[in-house]
């Protein structure tokens, strides 16, 4: 098989450009600029951890069905981790948004960054309302059909039932987690491939 | 159902409270929330960062 063969395989032309765009050194690397020395880069890596404990606690939930925790008091201690971790999520996901929004971080080519992390807050917003329509108590009963109504006011409701626990359960425990998840990724990667945004006056200096 | 450990600690037998402030609603909790969130905000901008110090004066 000649060079030019293999340098057409979709493998090989795929791989070039991974490697290109993300050298393991800038995947994984040593050390970051100094400016990264500030308790508000924190916030970003807080909100990875949160929600893996999130996804951890929920997948024992999962595992378990959504009554479990009623009747168990291991299951009353996992649906707690699971809504402080939510806590916790929301609490530096917003620190670092508006840290972000400050740093006005789109800047230097790093648009999509920006553009994934706000829409992963989005899918987030929709993982928890659907979260709270989840719980089978009397308090997901009374968000459910006060939310009826303002779903049906926006003619989506007879695709999307808040009334319906199966359907709620779905999207809470698969399709918007799986969006969440599989963003926050894609916002992480395109951290690494862009850095960190530098401060206004780095910036200016460079 | 297990009772609220919570319960045992803090009445929670009552209608949410609410601040009320001509157009704004917004519950107690919620509000404390976004008071911790901002007062932390603004925390991460003024205190140091362990060893940010050291890194700079080898700069």
């Amino acid at each position: 098989m000649s060079n030019a063969t293999i340098d057409r395989q979709w493998t090989t032309r795929l791989r070039r450009r991974v490697e290109g765009a993300l050298p393991p050194e800038k995947l994984l690397p040593d050390t970051q600029p100094s400016y990264v020395a500030s308790w508000i880069y924190v916030f970003g890596v807080a909100t990875l951890v949160a929600l893996a404990l999130v996804t951890l606690s929920g997948l024992v939930l999962a595992l378990k069905g959504p009554t479990w925790w009623h009747v168990s008091n291991v299951g009353h201690f996992v649906n707690s981790t699971h809504l402080w971790s939510v806590e916790l999520f929301f609490f530096s996901m917003v620190i670092h948004l508006w840290g972000k929004f400050f740093m006005a971080a789109w800047r230097g080519n790093r648009s999509l960054t920006w553009i994934t992390g706000g829409v992963t807050f989005m899918a987030s917003i929709g993982t928890a309302f659907t979260g709270y329509v989840s719980q089978t108590n009397f308090d997901s009963q009374w968000i459910a059909t006060q939310a009826k109504d303002g779903i049906n006011s926006t003619g989506i409701g007879a695709y999307f039932n808040v009334l319906d626990l199966g359907q709620m359960l779905m999207w809470h425990i698969t399709l918007l987690p799986l969006a969440a998840i599989a963003l926050t990724g894609l916002h992480v990667i395109l951290v690494r491939k862009r850095g960190v945004v530098p401060p206004f006056a780095d910036e200016v200096a460079a | 159902m297990q009772p609220s450990h919570l319960a045992g600690v803090i009445n929670l037998d009552h209608p949410g409270h609410y601040i009320h402030f001509h157009w704004l609603l917004i519950s107690y909790g919620n509000a404390i929330v976004i008071g911790l969130m901002v007062a932390t905000f603004v925390a991460v901008l003024f205190l140091p960062f362990p060893g940010s110090r050291l890194k700079d004066s080898h700069e």
